[in-house]
C-alpha cells in the first residue's frame, strides 16, 4: 500500500468515522475536524510536483482479484496529479466555505461530511486508478455520492427528482463506459490503462475499437454535461452551493474530460474521435451559452454556464487530438497547441467558476434569493463580494487582466488552427469552428456581464427581499477570495502553471509526441501583438455590449412555446413511460395469485426436464437389475396409491390431516423396507409430532369447502399436475435404469471408518463430511422455531423475549386420563433413555443427534399432554428458545475448533482412549458437534409445540 | 420393485402438486408433505433399492444400500419438518387475522 492508496483511501474511512463521532458531535462544527483531511491530502499531493516534473510518479500496485486481472493499482502522472490537486485543493476550499453556510443547529451537517469525503475518496480513486475496472468502480461511487449530495434536502421535492435524474443520466454512461472498457481490455487483452495504451497501435483496426470509442464517450459526455445529456446539471442545483461549487462545476463533472484526456494516447488520431469530441464540445459550448444568457435564477445561470465551458474544454482536447495524425513531425507541436489550452482553462475554469458559485452563495445567503429579477444594486451593501464576482466574471467573460483572457486567447488561437486542416474532410466544415467558438464567446460575454450588472449593479430592490442584504462573514469571504485571488495571479503568472502542472498533463495526454527524456515546452504570454485572436476578443467585447444593452430592454427570456419541446420533457416522458410500461410488463404475470405461480414453476419444470430427458437420447428402462417385489410390499404400494387418490376429493379436514399422515407412515415402512433404519426412526417420530401439531392447530384451521372453481381451471390443474408426476416417474425410472457417471457414495462406505471414525456412514455423512450443510441446516430450522415463535407472539400482546405468561387456557389436549397418567410416568423414562441411547450410539450405530433429539422432544411432548404444560414446565424448567441458541454455537464452536489446529472450519477429529469404567472407548469432536445438533433439534421441536400450544 | 415405486412416486407427486393448485391453503400445506415425500422415495430409488445391507460397517455385509440419498433424505425430512410447522402457524394465523384460507381471497390489491 503507497501513499497514494491512503490518500484514496483516508476520506473514505474518514467518511465512516465522521458517521459515528458527528451525531455525538454537539459543541463544534463538523466541517472543522474534517478540514484537515483535503489539507493533508492537498499538501501531499503539492509534495508530489517535483517528482512528477521528473516523470517519477510511478505505479503501485494492490492486489485485489488478480485472478481476474483486477488490482487496485494507482498511478501518477501529470494529469492524475493536475486532477488530485483540484479535487484535494478546491475540497479544502469548498469544506471551510460550508462550515460557515451551513448551519450545524439547523442542519444535519455531519450527513452533509459523509457524503463529501466519499465523492472526494471516490474522484480521487477515479483520477489515480490505472485499472479499468477500479476506476469504473470510483466513477460510479462518484455518481451515487453526488446523488446522495444533490438530495441532500431530500424533503424537497424537486431535490429528489434532480438527484434521481442525474444518477439515472451519470450510471447510464457509467454502464456504457463499462462496456467500452471490457471491450478495450477483450481486445489489449489487460485492463491496465497503461497497458492498453501502450497496445494501442495493434487494437486499433480491430472491429471492436469503434464502438470501444462511442460507449467510452458516452461515459464521459454523460459523466461531464455534454449535450444532449446535459439536462441533468441544471437540476443538480437543488444541491446545497457548495456542492454546486465542488461537484458540479470544478471536479465532478471534470471526471468525463479527464476520461477524454486519459483515452487521448489509445483514440486520438481516430477521425470519428476528433469528429466525436470537438464536435460534441462546440455544440454544447455554442447551446450552454445561448441558455445561461436567458436564465433568471443565477444558479441556473451558472449550470449552463458550466456546460458551456465544459463543452469548451472538451472541444480544445478534440482539436489537440489532431496532433496525433502528425506524430513525429513538426506540425504536430502546431496542433498540441490546443491540449495546452484545455489543460489551462481547465484550472481557470475551476477557479473562476468556483468563486462565482461561492459568490452565488453569499448572495443567496445574504438575501434569501437568487432571482435576477430581484436582485440589484448590492455592490454598496457587499463590497467585497462584488469584488470577487467582477474579477470571477470578468475573467469567464475573458476580459484581461485574468487568467480568463489568456485561456480564451489561447481558445481563438486553436480554432483558427483547426479551420486550416487539411485532413479528416475538416475543409468542408472547418470555417465553421472559428465562428461557433467566436459566437459562443459573445454570449459568454454577455452572460457574464448580465451576473455581475443585474446582481450588484442598478436599482436595489430591498422591498422584494425577505432579509435585508449585508456584507456576508469573514469565514464566507475566504474561499472564493482565495480562489479570486488565483484568479489574478495565473493571470500575470501563467507560466507558475505552465511548467509544474501544465508541462506534465500534456505529457500525459500526448505521450506519443516526446521522445523519451524530451519534455513540453509550455510558455505562455500575455501580449502576442496585434493579431487575429486579439481581434477576435475586440470584438467579442464590442457586440457583446451592445447585445448586454438590448437584451437589457427586451428580456428574451423562455416562452412556454420553446419549454414545450425541450429535452427534459423528453426525458421526463420518456422515465414515465418506462415506468407505465415495466408495471405493465410486470403485471402482466405477477397477478399475485399463487395459483399462477406455482403453474409458471410447474410448467417450467415439466417443460425443461421433458426437453432434457429427450434430448439426451429419452430414457432407457432397464429392468434387469431392479429388486424384486414382494407381496407385502405390492400390499404397501396398492393402499398409499389408493389413499392417496383420494386426498383431492375429501371434504372434511380432518379426514385429510390424517391420510396425509397415513401416507407419512407408509413412506417410513418402505425406508424399512429399503434398508434406511435411521430414515425409518426419524420420519416415523416426525410424522408423529406432525400429526399432533396438525391437530393442535386443527380447530384454528377453517373448514374445507368445496372448491367453487371453473371446470377449465381444474381441467388445468390436473393436466399440470399428471404431467409433472409422469416426468417425475420417467425421471425414476431413468435414473435407477442407467448411470451416467460413478457414484460417489462409494468413497463414504469405505472411508467412514478411515477418516472419520464411525460406522454408521450416514451420521458420519452428516457430522463430519457434510458437517457444514447440516450446521446450516439446524440453523435454518432455528430460523423457522423462531418465526413461528414470533408469528404467534405478535398479536397476542406478549412480550416476544422470556418465557412469557403462564395462562391457564391451554389448547395442548390436557388429559385427565389416569391411565395415561400412571403409564406415561413410566414410559417417559423409557423414552428418554432410547433417546439418550440413540443419541450416543449415533456415530457407530442407527441414531445420532436429529433422531435422539427428536425422540426426545416426543418424550416432552407426551408429557406435557399426560400432566399439561404448567406440570411439566415446572419439572423441566428449561427455555428451549435459549437451548437452539446453545445448540447453534456449540455446533459452531466445535467447527471454529478446528482453528486452534490450522485446520479448516468444522475439521473434525477423533482419537481411542482407555478410560475408567468403559475401558476403550472412542471420542471424536464429532459427538460434540452432534450434540449442538441435538440440543438445537430438542430446542426447535419443543419451542415449536410450546408456542403453537400455548396460543388461544 | 423400482418400476412400482416409480409409479407411486408420480401418483403422488402428481397429487401433491395438484392439491397445491388449489385455493385453500390447508389443502396446498398437505400437498406439500406429499411432494415431499415423493421427493424422498425418489431420492432413494434413484440409488437403487435393496442392492445390499443398511450402510452401518457393523453390519459387515458384503456390500451396502447407498448412503449418501439417506443422508440428503435425514436432512430434508427434519428441514420439511420445520417449514411445514411454520407453514400452518403462518396458514391458522392468517385465518385468524383474515378471516379466509382462500388464496384467491388474500390476494393483495390491484392497485399495489
Amino acid at each position: 500500500m503507497s501513499l497514494l492508496h491512503i490518500a484514496i483511501l483516508a476520506p473514505l474511512f474518514y467518511a465512516i468515522l465522521t458517521g459515528i463521532i458527528g451525531i455525538k458531535l454537539k459543541g463544534i462544527h463538523t466541517g472543522w475536524l474534517v478540514l484537515p483531511v483535503p489539507t493533508v491530502i492537498f499538501g501531499f499531493f503539492l509534495s508530489m510536483i517535483p517528482i512528477v516534473q521528473q516523470g517519477n510518479g510511478g505505479l503501485h500496485e494492490l492486489p485485489w482479484i488478480p485472478s481476474l486481472g483486477i488490482n487496485f493499482s494507482v498511478y501518477l502522472d501529470g494529469l492524475s496529479l493536475l486532477f488530485s490537486l483540484l479535487i484535494s485543493g478546491i475540497g479544502m476550499l469548498v469544506v471551510l466555505y460550508s462550515i460557515y453556510y451551513l448551519d450545524k443547529k439547523r442542519e444535519a451537517v455531519h450527513r452533509f461530511y459523509v457524503y463529501l469525503l466519499i465523492f472526494m475518496g471516490a474522484m480521487l480513486g477515479v483520477v489515480l486508478s490505472d485499472n479499468m475496472m477500479v476506476l469504473y468502480g470510483f466513477w460510479e461511487l462518484t455518481s451515487i455520492s453526488s446523488f446522495l449530495l444533490i438530495a441532500f434536502w431530500y424533503n424537497r421535492e424537486r431535490s429528489r427528482y434532480g438527484a434521481l435524474k442525474s444518477m439515472l443520466i451519470t450510471v447510464f454512461g457509467g454502464l456504457a463506459m463499462f462496456t467500452g472498457f471490457l471491450m478495450l481490455s477483450a481486445m489489449a487483452g489487460s485492463l491496465s490503462v497503461r497497458e492498453v495504451i501502450a497496445q494501442t497501435g495493434e487494437i486499433v483496426g480491430e472491429p471492436l475499437f469503434l464502438p470501444a470509442m462511442i460507449l467510452i464517450l458516452l461515459g464521459a459526455f454523460t459523466k461531464s454535461a455534454q449535450f444532449p445529456f446535459h439536462i441533468w446539471l441544471p437540476d443538480a442545483m437543488e444541491a446545497p452551493t457548495p456542492v454546486s461549487a465542488y461537484l458540479h462545476s470544478a471536479t465532478m463533472v471534470k471526471a468525463g474530460i479527464y476520461l477524454v484526456a486519459r483515452f487521448s494516447p489509445v483514440f486520438a488520431g481516430q477521425p470519428e474521435w476528433f469528429w466525436l469530441v470537438s464536435g460534441a464540445g462546440l455544440c454544447t459550448l455554442i447551446y450552454g451559452s445561448v441558455r445561461a444568457m436567458k436564465q433568471t435564477d443565477l444558479k441556473a445561470l451558472l449550470a449552463f454556464s458550466t456546460i458551456s465551458q465544459l463543452g469548451l474544454i472538451m472541444s480544445l482536447f478534440g482539436l489537440g487530438s489532431a496532433s496525433a495524425f502528425f506524430t513525429g513531425s513538426a506540425d504536430a507541436l502546431f496542433y498540441t497547441k490546443a491540449t495546452t489550452a484545455a489543460v489551462f482553462h481547465l484550472i481557470n475554469h475551476a477557479t473562476f467558476k468556483g468563486a462565482l458559485f461561492m459568490v452565488v452563495g453569499i448572495v443567496d445567503h445574504e438575501t434569501g434569493t437568487r432571482d435576477l429579477r430581484r436582485l440589484g444594486g448590492l455592490m454598496a451593501l457587499m463590497p467585497i463580494t462584488f469584488t470577487i464576482a467582477v474579477i470571477g466574471a470578468f475573467s469567464m467573460a475573458g476580459l484581461p487582466p485574468f487568467n480568463g483572457f489568456l485561456s480564451k486567447e489561447m481558445f481563438f488561437t486553436a480554432v483558427l488552427q483547426a479551420a486550416k486542416m487539411d485532413f479528416w474532410n475538416v475543409q468542408t466544415w472547418g470555417v465553421l469552428i472559428p465562428v461557433i467558438a467566436w459566437i459562443a464567446s459573445i454570449f459568454t460575454f454577455v452572460y457574464s456581464m448580465i451576473l455581475v450588472f443585474k446582481t450588484f449593479l442598478g436599482k436595489g430592490k430591498p422591498e422584494a427581499l425577505e432579509k435585508t442584504p449585508h456584507e456576508a462573514p469573514m469565514g464566507l469571504l475566504i474561499s472564493p477570495v482565495i480562489l479570486a485571488s488565483l484568479v489574478v495571479v495565473f493571470g500575470f503568472f501563467p507560466n507558475l502553471l505552465s511548467y509544474s502542472l501544465i508541462e506534465p498533463a500534456m505529457a500525459a495526454v500526448l505521450p506519443n509526441m516526446l521522445s523519451s527524456g524530451e519534455q513540453f515546452d509550455v510558455h505562455i504570454t500575455f501580449w502576442h501583438g496585434w493579431n487575429a485572436e486579439i481581434f477576435m476578443t475586440l470584438g467579442v467585447i464590442l457586440i457583446g455590449i451592445l447585445i448586454f444593452l438590448i437584451f437589457n430592454k427586451y428580456r428574451l427570456l423562455n416562452s412556454p412555446w420553446t419549454e414545450r419541446f425541450t429535452l427534459n420533457r423528453l426525458y421526463d416522458k420518456g422515465l414515465a413511460g418506462y415506468e407505465k410500461g415495466s408495471s405493465k410488463v410486470t403485471k402482466s404475470y405477477m397477478t399475485g395469485s399463487i395459483r399462477h405461480y406455482v403453474i409458471y414453476i410447474f410448467a417450467a419444470f415439466v417443460l425443461l426436464l421433458t426437453y432434457a430427458i429427450v434430448d439426451s437420447g429419452g430414457v432407457k428402462i432397464d429392468t434387469s437389475g431392479f429388486a424384486p417385489v414382494s407381496f407385502y410390499e405390492m400390499v404397501i404400494i396398492i393402499s398409499m396409491i389408493g389413499s392417496v387418490l383420494v386426498l383431492p376429493f375429501v371434504k372434511n379436514r380432518l379426514i385429510a390431516i390424517i391420510i396425509t399422515g397415513m401416507s407419512g407412515y407408509m413412506v417410513t415402512l418402505f425406508f424399512v423396507l429399503f434398508r434406511a433404519p435411521d430414515l425409518a426412526l426419524t420420519q416415523m417420530i416426525v410424522e408423529t409430532v406432525s400429526v399432533m401439531l396438525f391437530l393442535l392447530c386443527f380447530y384454528h384451521l377453517p373448514k374445507l369447502r368445496k372448491e367453487m372453481v371453473p371446470l377449465r381451471f381444474k381441467w388445468t390443474n390436473a393436466i399440470i399436475s399428471i404431467a409433472a408426476g409422469a416426468v417425475v416417474t420417467l425421471l425414476a425410472l431413468g435414473a435407477s435404469s442407467d448411470r451416467l457417471f460413478a457414484s460417489i457414495s462409494d468413497y463414504y462406505i469405505k472411508e467412514s471408518y478411515n477418516l472419520a471414525g464411525g460406522k454408521n456412514i450416514v451420521n458420519v455423512i452428516l457430522v463430519d463430511f457434510r458437517g457444514f450443510d447440516t450446521m446450516l441446516e439446524i440453523m435454518v430450522l432455528g430460523i423457522a422455531a423462531f418465526g413461528i415463535y414470533a408469528l404467534i407472539k405478535i398479536d397476542s400482546g406478549d412480550e416476544i423475549i422470556g418465557l412469557g405468561d403462564r395462562r391457564v387456557d391451554l389448547m395442548l389436549p390436557n388429559s385427565n386420563d389416569v391411565i395415561l397418567r400412571t403409564i406415561s410416568k413410566l414410559v417417559i423414562f423409557i423414552i428418554l433413555t432410547f433417546a439418550l441411547y440413540l443419541f450416543l450410539s449415533g456415530h457407530n450405530n442407527t441414531g445420532g443427534g436429529f433422531i435422539g433429539g427428536l425422540m426426545t422432544a416426543a418424550a416432552l411432548v407426551l408429557l406435557s399432554m399426560a400432566f399439561g404444560m404448567n406440570i411439566s414446565e415446572k419439572i423441566i424448567p428449561v427455555n428451549f428458545r435459549t437451548m437452539i441458541a446453545a445448540g447453534l454455537l456449540i455446533a459452531l464452536l466445535t467447527g471454529m475448533g478446528s482453528f486452534l489446529f490450522d485446520a479448516p472450519f468444522l475439521s473434525q477429529a477423533f482419537d481411542y482412549f482407555t478410560l475408567p469404567l468403559l475401558g476403550k472407548t472412542e471420542l471424536a469432536t464429532a459427538v460434540l458437534f452432534d450434540l449442538g445438533v441435538y440440543l438445537a433439534v430438542v430446542g426447535v421441536t419443543m419451542t415449536i409445540i410450546y408456542s403453537i400450544g400455548r396460543d388461544n | 420393485m423400482e418400476l412400482y415405486m416409480a409409479l407411486t412416486i408420480g401418483v403422488l407427486f402428481a397429487v401433491g402438486v395438484y392439491l397445491i393448485l388449489s385455493k385453500s391453503l390447508l389443502r396446498i400445506i398437505l400437498g406439500t408433505s406429499l411432494v415431499t415425500h415423493a421427493i424422498h422415495l425418489l431420492l432413494l430409488t434413484t440409488a437403487r433399492l435393496k442392492t445390499g445391507a443398511a450402510p452401518l460397517l457393523g453390519e459387515k455385509a458384503e456390500s451396502y444400500v447407498d448412503p449418501l440419498p439417506q443422508a440428503l433424505i435425514l436432512t430434508s425430512i427434519v428441514i420439511s419438518f420445520g417449514v411445514t410447522s411454520f407453514f400452518f402457524v403462518l396458514a391458522y394465523k392468517a385465518y385468524q387475522r383474515l378471516g379466509t384460507d382462500d388464496m384467491e381471497e388474500l390476494r393483495g390489491r390491484e392497485d399495489e
